[in-house]
């Protein structure tokens, strides 16, 4: 076996590097770890998945010969007596981005393994993840008592429905367990499980910050789904 | 092995940037979703309308990726790996509006106004 330590400062970045990658018979990525990658691979397919959805709902909405109802005033809220179109949505919009900023903090303060504000950053971002999904039933409750229903509804086209709580809530449950995840997490990196490489209960391995790092990608994707989300079925 | 070998190389573990360069991160996507509610808030409509939505969503989309996921600072091989495959859903979304139109067209004149 050739010396790794060589190897990798030898190691050709770019095109070069891609295909060297590729081809080395080894394993493809030299620097991820398997963790990490299977992260990337899982969400990659829950691309797929929300991608389905979208392409359905951009399916049912051009296919309908029934108009679309407005989103600007079917999510309006009243607010000192008029309506202000999608303010709810625009607020939970802003509270998943700061989500992902205390997130993206976290995991940096994990290497460089302050401990204390790690945790905290995570359990901030776990609240805001929770206030989420808690203005996401808010608003389920409200349109629910209005006469929204999956297959049918008083604005327009029934798919609109269909398409709404499909898509909202595959996407409240990510964040669910993406709350839950990042309960377990915090509370591993507050006890010091990662200082001291105790192993997970699951999988036996060392524990690591990189696991803080891993959990954030889980849950940035969660804010890139709301992205997209937002763009394509509320605004659109 | 695997796993001895990475902390060998000297892959330094981990990502190790500046606080700020996140609350930059932070700071443009508020705007950017400032902005993508403004279009709806001042009723913007039609290409405008769509080609603004669609720029604001790729820009968030990239900055989330790119900075607060790290993709940066990962090999091609990876990017590629990743990246690469959802591009391709674009072909999926063709095919749907052909078939979403050919639906339309048989509702509009065989069905009447039909479901």
């Amino acid at each position: 076996m050739t010396n790794p330590t060589r190897d990798s400062l030898t190691r050709p970045d770019g095109w070069e590097g891609f295909a060297a990658d590729w081809s080395s018979d080894q394993r493809a990525f030299k620097t991820a770890s398997w963790g990490k990658v299977m992260m990337w691979i899982f969400l990659l397919s829950d691309t797929f998945v929300f991608s389905c959805f979208l392409l359905s709902y951009m399916t049912v909405r051009m296919s309908t010969t029934v108009p679309w109802p407005n989103p600007s005033e079917v999510f309006a809220l009243e607010l000192g007596g008029k309506p202000v179109p999608l303010i709810l949505i625009a607020i939970m919009t802003f509270i998943l981005i700061s989500s992902s900023g205390t997130m993206a903090m976290a995991v940096n303060y994990g290497y460089r393994r302050d401990r204390e504000k790690t945790a905290a950053l995570m359990l901030a971002t776990a609240a805001f993840g929770a206030s989420f999904v808690g203005m996401q039933a808010f608003e389920w409750t409200k349109l629910i008592r209005e006469g929204f229903r999956p297959w049918g509804n008083p604005w327009g086209a029934a798919q609109f429905g269909s398409s709404f709580f499909m898509i909202t809530g595959f996407h409240g449950t990510h964040v669910t367990i993406g709350v839950i995840f990042l309960i377990i997490i915090a509370r591993k990196v507050w006890r010091g499980d990662f200082d001291q490489e105790k192993p997970g209960f699951f999988t036996s391995r060392k524990g690591r910050y990189e696991n803080v790092e891993i959990m954030g990608l889980y849950w940035h994707f969660v804010d890139l789904v709301w992205v997209f989300i937002f763009a394509l079925f509320y605004l659109w | 092995m695997a796993q001895a070998a990475t902390r060998a190389i000297g892959h330094v573990e981990g990502q190790h940037h500046p606080i700020k360069l996140y609350l930059v991160v932070w700071g443009w996507l508020f705007v950017l979703s400032t902005c993508s509610y403004l279009v709806d808030y001042f009723g913007l409509q039609g290409y405008l309308r769509w080609s603004l939505i669609l720029l604001f969503m790729i820009l968030k989309a990239g900055l989330i990726v790119a900075v607060f996921m790290h993709m940066a600072w990962e090999r091609l091989t990876l990017i590629y790996a990743i990246l690469l495959p959802p591009v391709l859903v674009l072909i999926f979304v063709g095919m749907m509006v052909f078939e979403a139109n050919y639906t339309l067209f048989t509702r509009l004149n065989f069905f009447g106004t039909g479901p």
